[in-house]
C-alpha cells in the first residue's frame, strides 16, 4: 500500500475524485470486480439470493428480503440476508448471484461513506440511484455469462422529503418505481400480492405487515423463496427509511406480524385455497 | 562553470526545520484531550466548510494544523487509506498506528527529499473500547511521531497550550468539562486578559466511545452552547455569515447527531 520510501503512493494524494471506485480504478484496478476478466466457458452453478420487496408509505419506505439462498436445486443457506443500509438515509436489496452481489453491496456501501467523509455532505438520493446503476452497468460482462446482479435501492429524499425507490436492469438502466416493486425469482408473485395489498398513505405497521405478506405469497408459489421460519425463528429482514433515517425491524415485532399474516391467510382459507 | 555553494546537511535541515516551524505557527492552534466517553477535539475556526477536524474511519479521526491545501490532501489520502485498508481485510483492521505511520514516512520524505518541506502538524486519533485503549498519535513536518497520553495541543503557541492543559487536565473529565478547558485553553494569551470564545468561532468534534459504529461526531454551535454554559443567542451575527455557505454543512450537521 505504500511504495518504495514507505511513503503513501501518488495515487493517494492525487487531487481530484471523491469516489472511492475512481481512486481504487487509478490505483489498482484489480480489486474491483469490473478490473477482472473472466476465462471462456459457462460459471459453475452458485448460491443465489431471491425475493427482494418495496413499498412506499406515509413518510418513507420499507425494503424486505426473505431469507434463503439457492444453489440449483439445493437451499444453500436459510438466513441469508440481502437488505442492506447503503447509508444513514437509504437502503438497497439485492437479487441475483449472492457473491457478486455482496460485493456489491460493500463497495456501494463504501463509495457513500468514502464521498460522505470527503466531501462533508451526502449525495443526494438521485446522485446514489446513479452511482448504483454506474456499478451495476460496469458488471454487464459477468450477466452476460449469467452471473446477474440485480439490485432494489430505496431511501427517504432529504430534500423532497419523501421517500422513493429506484429498480435496475443488467444493462445500468435506472428506473424510478411509485408505490410498490418487487425483484427476484418470487418477484411476480409479490408484485401481485403488492398489487392488492397496497394503499396510498398507509402507516409504517401496515406497511410493514404487507411487505411480509408479499413475501410469504412469493415463498408459496416459488421454490426459492423462503418464508418465515417459525421452528427456527428466522424472519425475513425487513428494513424501514424514514427522515429518522434506517431501522431495521425487531425480531420480536417480526414474529407478531407474521402470525397476524398467518391469522388472516387461515381466514380466508377454504379447503387449499388459502390466500 | 560555477560550483554550487556547499551547505552542510544540519544547515539544511536546519533551514527547512525553520521554515515549517514558522509556517505552523502562524496558524491556529488545534486541542485534543481525552474525557470519559471518548476524545474531544476543539480549534478556532470561524468557517463551517473548511474544516480542520475531520473523521477518518469509524473510530478514527484527524485534526491538523497549517497550510489548508497541504492538509486537505493529507487527510483525503488517510480516508482512501482507511477505507481501501477496509475493504481488502475487515473494517475492525482498521488503525490509527498504521494510519500514523504511513502519514510518518510521508512526512518524512517530503521533509528530507522535496524542495520545500510540508507545514503541517497532524494529530491522528483512535478511540478504544474503555479509556486505556484510545490512542493519540501526534505527527510534525519531518515525519517524527509521538505517543500521546490524554492530551495534545499543537499550532502557535504550542508549548503555553499544553503547559496550561497539563495544569487543569485529569483522568475521567466529562465532556462538558473537556470541552471547557479547551476552550479555556484556546483563548488564553501570553499576556492580557484570556479571550472569550463563542460558540460560533469554534469547530468542535468528538470521538465517541458509546456509539455503535461510527464514533465521530460533529458538536453544532447550539450543543456547544450549552456545552460552555452560553446562551446560544451569542453568535447570532455568525450564524448568519455561515449560512452563505449554502445548505450543505446542516445536511451533514444533521446526521451526525444520529447514531
Amino acid at each position: 500500500m505504500t511504495d518504495s520510501h514507505g511513503r503513501l503512493p501518488r495515487s493517494f494524494t492525487t487531487p481530484g475524485t471523491s469516489s472511492f471506485l475512481d481512486f481504487l480504478a487509478h490505483h489498482d484496478p484489480s480489486l474491483l470486480p469490473t478490473g477482472r476478466t473472466l476465462p471462456a466457458g459457462d460459471a459453475p452453478a452458485s448460491t443465489h439470493a431471491t425475493t427482494i420487496v418495496a413499498l412506499t408509505f406515509d413518510g418513507g419506505i420499507v425494503m424486505a428480503g426473505d431469507r434463503r439462498a439457492t444453489a440449483g436445486s439445493m437451499i444453500a443457506s436459510r438466513h441469508i440476508e440481502k437488505v442492506f443500509p447503503a447509508d444513514e438515509y437509504s437502503a438497497i436489496g439485492i437479487a441475483g448471484t449472492a457473491g457478486l452481489a455482496l460485493e456489491l453491496v460493500r463497495l456501494f456501501q463504501l463509495e457513500l461513506e468514502h464521498y460522505e467523509k470527503i466531501e462533508g455532505t451526502l449525495l443526494s438520493l438521485d446522485g446514489k440511484a446513479n452511482r448504483l446503476a454506474t456499478m451495476v452497468r460496469g458488471s454487464l460482462g459477468l450477466a452476460m455469462q449469467g452471473l446477474a446482479v440485480v439490485p432494489l435501492f430505496g431511501g427517504y429524499d432529504l430534500q423532497r422529503g419523501t421517500g422513493r425507490m429506484f429498480s435496475f436492469d443488467v444493462t445500468g438502466g435506472r428506473y424510478e418505481e411509485l408505490e410498490h416493486h418487487a425483484v427476484g425469482s418470487g418477484s411476480v408473485f409479490a408484485r401481485g400480492s403488492l398489487k392488492k395489498l397496497w394503499w396510498p398513505g398507509m402507516p409504517a405497521s401496515d406497511a410493514v405487515r404487507t411487505a411480509v405478506h408479499a413475501l410469504v405469497d412469493a415463498a408459496d408459489d416459488d421454490s426459492a423463496t423462503g418464508g418465515p421460519d417459525t421452528v427456527r425463528r428466522i424472519w425475513p429482514v425487513v428494513a424501514v427509511v424514514t427522515a429518522e433515517g434506517y431501522r431495521r425491524v425487531a425480531d420480536d415485532t417480526l414474529a407478531e406480524v407474521a402470525a397476524q399474516v398467518d391469522g388472516m391467510r387461515r381466514a380466508t382459507e377454504s379447503g387449499g385455497g388459502a390466500r | 562553470m560555477s560550483m554550487p555553494f556547499y551547505v552542510s546537511p544540519e544547515q539544511l535541515m536546519k533551514d527547512r526545520a525553520d521554515y515549517a516551524r514558522k509556517g505552523i505557527a502562524r496558524g491556529r492552534s488545534v486541542v485534543v484531550l481525552a474525557y470519559d466517553e471518548g476524545i474531544a477535539f476543539a480549534t478556532e475556526n470561524p468557517s463551517r466548510a473548511l474544516h480542520k477536524i475531520s473523521e477518518i474511519y469509524d473510530r478514527i479521526a484527524f485534526a491538523a494544523v497549517g497550510k489548508y491545501n497541504e492538509f486537505e490532501n493529507l487527510r483525503v489520502a488517510g480516508v482512501r487509506y482507511a477505507d481501501l485498508r477496509g475493504y481488502s481485510y475487515d473494517r475492525q483492521d482498521v488503525n490509527a498506528r498504521g494510519l500514523a505511520n504511513a502519514y510518518a514516512q510521508t512526512l518524512g520524505t517530503v521533509f528530507t527529499t522535496e524542495s520545500k518541506p510540508l507545514e503541517v502538524e497532524l494529530v491522528v486519533a483512535e478511540v478504544g473500547h474503555v479509556a486505556e485503549e484510545d490512542q493519540i498519535y501526534r505527527l510534525s513536518y519531518d515525519g517524527s511521531v509521538a505517543d500521546e497520553h490524554g492530551f495534545v495541543a499543537m499550532g502557535g503557541q504550542a508549548e503555553q497550550l499544553t503547559e496550561r492543559l497539563r495544569e487543569g487536565w485529569a483522568p475521567g473529565l466529562d465532556l462538558a468539562g473537556a470541552v471547557r478547558l479547551a476552550v479555556d485553553v484556546l483563548g488564553s494569551q501570553p499576556e492580557g486578559e484570556p479571550r472569550v470564545l463563542t460558540p460560533g468561532q469554534l469547530e468542535v468534534a468528538v470521538l465517541d466511545r458509546t456509539r455503535s459504529r461510527r464514533a465521530f461526531r460533529r458538536v453544532a454551535a447550539p450543543a456547544l452552547g450549552t456545552l460552555l454554559g452560553q446562551p446560544a443567542g451569542d453568535d447570532a451575527p455568525t450564524d448568519g455569515a455561515a449560512t452563505t455557505d449554502g445548505a450543505a454543512p446542516d445536511v451533514s450537521a444533521a446526521t451526525d447527531e444520529r447514531g
